[in-house]
């Protein structure tokens, strides 16, 4: 059945899609900026597929003042799944491009949707839980006041500006994300042949 | 009646064109664009790092220029309680001496290393002239890292001045003395006897910095003032200024100023290392101490040296010659090209210029007007390139601005004098605010001068900033050098008698800089690695507590149990892991110090409590909004109780986390 192959466009555009999930895997994904009067050179964290860099341990030190709890990578049982989803993401983008189906492209894409939302959903649930869970003995209580970063983009949290974005590896996800939809739209718009 | 009031009028007018006859004030010294030149705005830095010596308080201060603004005071050979260098029981090994436990000295000079004749923002070197020692600073931490102590001399200003790749450090002796393996109890009319100049060359790691006594010279038993290495065609060469070279013994003042000449000593420092190397010279068994600070115990260790070798005059005959010099030199300085070498007879009025070529010739040519002890001296004709006519009065030390200049410091006439090095003609002049000593170029004896200013130390400050008693504060002055008019910039008070400086640029030394010591690279025998690694530990009468701190608690914060007599050592590790973020640390009536602990280290302060009750210990420096709650207690309780020994932190009962423990004992 032809109708149901891939253009040869797509299936290279699966390809790079595949490599790029590979190259994901081993890239910062997201990134959270911290600054205020006392840290002009700026906080910075970085979360991986697998792992928390940057200088997460001088934030763990200034949250404990308005008792939240530290952040330990061994915590994110996520870190322990992530590069296997991204691993077999680009497993599914290699499958589609060697099946040539349609079906598999939309398989793939309808999988990788729900992948990064549920990511994001994830990634909120955390922060929500840093934001609100404070230690009721902590040094600083401002009533009302809770410490939720942004998911994306800017917030003011007391003398903190806070920056959240993402990295080379969100970045990546995001733009697979959307180069899936739109081979998805295009193949089943195409035309169809014989 | 008009008469009278003309009469009146006329005096009023003549008494004040008199006022107007008075010598003007030295407020009119200061002209045009002179503030926004050194004004560096908030935020901003300074363009230079200026060190400067201490003198009498043994600490080298730290400047920036052009703003003459005080950063730091490094503790060198001083005591400091500000941090607890001298006082800690990591820094005691640093200021111990031969003669034990020394925590001061004189510190004059200072010396930036070099690599190829260039500042290269490694390290600092300090001298003390007191009890002799030589130290190392490293800049990437600004910590005093290393001092050695000298054998065989006495007075170590001479000192410390180094080779144009930094291979050698020298310290010659001011005061002539009889060496250590010689009877120094001897009358001090056998002065011409008995008495020797020693000068030492210590040599240096070029990657470590690690400094060690490589060699001595056992020159005649004059004063040596100040030194400098040739450069460039002269590098292999030292050259050191002498005066009483009439081995005088009583008023100085008087009998070494006989000689229309004294001399100025230059040395083949190659050849000497090369004669050392080759097993020349004798072994003098002597005692000196050797201290390191190691960077991953955070700790110093004082190690007693018991020989060392010296050169004679005989080994050195083709090593060392005099230039005659007029009249007692103090500045000794090689000009960037390595062919000029400036003596400032303090008491000559003029300034002698040397050729180094010309002693090289005068040297092959034997072109020698006799020996002074041993030693050859070149006729000064044969070695002169020529003479700074008029100067000014008091020539004492010469720097280079790069564009082929030389900027000769005038103590007695208060000036800052500027002349061409090849023509040797006086360009520009330009008083001083008063009695300056020492003046400095950033990289101003280095093969590559910066220029742009001039700082003048000087020595008197009257009417320059508000009195404060008998004792008005030292100072430096900032000169503008870019054109053709030196131009007064700023005044800037210092600290101590500021002798000689150095400078350089600062990105030279602040991209290098030390933010934090990783805590896992801390290898201190008694670091606390983290809170739960707190305790206490006696073993006999000594207690050793444990401590961590962080913003903003100690942990243990209370500690009982210890008992009058105990010797109680707090080892206080710094967890933080974040710039600019020390904690303090003292307790109550401690006869030692407070201390200041640097992000990842250790530090150690010893407490004997001779009286029961209860102690507070806190944080000393203001670390976060809790820094006042950064506290605890310690219970000491008779001599003979039986207190358990325990400690603790947030034991409360309503908020339990961490209970009481008992503390180990060994």
């Amino acid at each position: 059945m032809k109708t149901t192959s891939l253009k040869k466009l797509t299936r290279i555009t699966l390809l790079v899609c595949g490599l790029a999930l590979c190259v994901s895997i081993f890239v910062p994904m997201w990134s959270i900026y911290l600054t205020a009067p006392q840290y002009p050179e700026g906080l910075s964290m970085f979360l991986w597929s697998n792992k928390i860099t940057g200088d997460y341990e001088i934030i763990n030190g200034l949250n404990h003042y308005i008792g939240m709890k530290t952040i330990h990578e061994e915590d994110f049982w996520e870190f322990k799944i992530l590069p296997y989803a991204l691993g077999f993401f680009a497993f599914l983008c290699f499958l589609a491009a060697f099946l040539n189906k349609k079906l598999w492209l939309s398989v793939t894409t309808l999988l990788f949707l729900i992948f990064g939302v549920a990511f994001m959903i994830d990634f909120y649930m955390w922060e929500y839980n840093y934001g609100h869970n404070l230690d009721p003995h902590a040094a600083i209580v401002v009533p009302g006041m809770t410490y939720q970063p942004p998911l994306i983009g800017f917030k003011q949290l007391l003398n903190f500006g806070a920056y959240s974005y993402p990295n080379i590896g969100g970045g990546i996800m995001i733009g697979v994300a959307l180069i899936l939809v739109i081979l998805a739209i295009i193949e089943f718009r195409k035309p169809k042949m014989g | 009646m008009k008469s009278l009031k003309l009469f009146g009028l006329a005096t009023i007018v003549a008494l004040s064109s008199l006022g107007g006859c008075k010598p003007k004030g030295t407020e009119t010294a200061i002209s045009g664009d002179a503030a926004e030149k050194v004004y560096v705005a908030p935020g901003k830095y300074d363009e230079f790092y200026n060190f400067v010596s201490g003198g009498f308080n043994g600490q080298v201060n730290v400047y920036g220029l052009p703003s003459g603004r005080l950063l730091k005071v490094l503790p060198v050979f001083s005591q400091n309680p500000e941090n607890g260098y001298g006082y800690s029981e990591e820094t005691k090994p640093m200021l111990e001496t031969s003669h034990g436990f020394i925590p001061w000295d004189d510190q004059h000079h200072l010396s930036l290393s070099q690599t190829n004749g260039e500042v290269d923002g490694r390290w600092l070197f300090a001298n003390a002239n007191n009890t002799p020692r030589v130290a190392r600073l490293d800049l990437k931490t600004f910590k005093t890292v290393e001092i050695i102590e000298l054998p065989n001399s006495a007075g170590n200003h001479s000192s410390p001045f180094l080779t144009e790749n930094t291979e050698y450090v020298v310290a010659g002796t001011r005061f002539a003395v009889p060496t250590d393996d010689q009877n120094g109890d001897v009358p001090i009319d056998t002065f011409k006897e008995n008495f020797k100049g020693v000068i030492s060359f210590i040599g240096i790691n070029p990657e470590s910095g690690d400094m060690d006594v490589s060699f001595q010279i056992e020159a005649p038993g004059i004063n040596f003032d100040l030194s400098h290495a040739g450069k460039g065609k002269s590098a292999d060469w030292f050259f050191f200024s002498c005066y009483n070279s009439e081995k005088a013994n009583t008023l100085l003042e008087v009998n070494a100023s006989q000689n229309d000449k004294d001399f100025i000593m230059a040395v083949n420092w190659k050849k000497a290392a090369e004669l050392a190397k080759a097993g020349k010279g004798r072994k003098v068994a002597t005692e000196y101490v050797h201290n390191k600070w190691d960077e991953s115990t955070h700790s110093a260790t004082s190690t007693m040296k018991k020989e060392v070798l010296v050169l004679s005059v005989e080994d050195m005959k083709d090593a060392m010659y005099f230039i005659p010099c007029p009249k007692s030199p103090h500045g000794c300085d090689v000009d960037p090209t390595g062919e000029y070498i400036v003596g400032s007879g303090k008491l000559a009025a003029l300034i002698p210029v040397f050729s180094f070529d010309k002693i090289q010739k005068a040297i092959a040519d034997k072109a020698f007007s006799g020996e002074y002890d041993g030693v050859k001296v070149i006729k000064y004709e044969a070695a002169l390139y020529g003479e700074v006519q008029k100067p000014g009065l008091g020539p004492l030390h010469t720097e280079f601005d790069g564009q082929g200049n030389a900027i000769t410091s005038m103590f007695v006439s208060s000036e800052l004098v500027r002349w061409n090095i090849k023509d040797l003609k006086v360009i520009d002049r330009v008083p001083t605010y008063y009695s300056t000593g020492h003046l400095m170029i950033p990289g101003g004896d280095s093969k590559k001068p910066f220029g742009k200013y001039v700082v003048a130390y000087n020595k008197i400050t009257k009417d320059r900033y508000l009195p404060t008693g008998p004792e008005l504060a030292q100072s430096a002055q900032l000169f503008d050098i870019s054109g053709d008019k030196m131009k007064l910039l700023l005044d800037f008070p210092t600290f101590g008698e500021p002798h000689y400086a150095q400078a350089l640029p600062a990105d030279m030394i602040s991209k290098n800089q030390v933010k934090f010591f990783k805590i896992g690279e801390n290898n201190h025998p008694y670091a606390t690695k983290g809170e739960a690694e707190s305790k206490v530990v006696r073993e006999g009468n000594k207690v050793h507590v444990y401590m961590t701190s962080i913003r903003s608690h100690f942990a243990p914060d209370n500690i009982e149990g210890i008992k009058v007599g105990d010797e109680v050592y707090f080892h206080v590790t710094n967890l933080e892991q974040d710039w600019d973020v020390p904690h303090g640390f003292a307790i109550k009536g401690n006869e030692n110090a407070e201390l200041l602990i640097m992000p990842g280290e250790t530090c150690t302060l010893k407490w004997v409590p001779k009286k029961a009750g209860m102690y507070p210990m806190y944080c000393t420096d203001f670390c976060s909004a809790l820094h006042q709650e950064m506290q605890g207690y310690v219970r000491v309780s008779p001599t003979g109780s039986n207190t358990p020994l325990i400690y603790s932190l947030n034991n409360k009962k309503d908020n339990a986390q961490s209970p009481v423990k008992k503390a180990e004992t060994k």
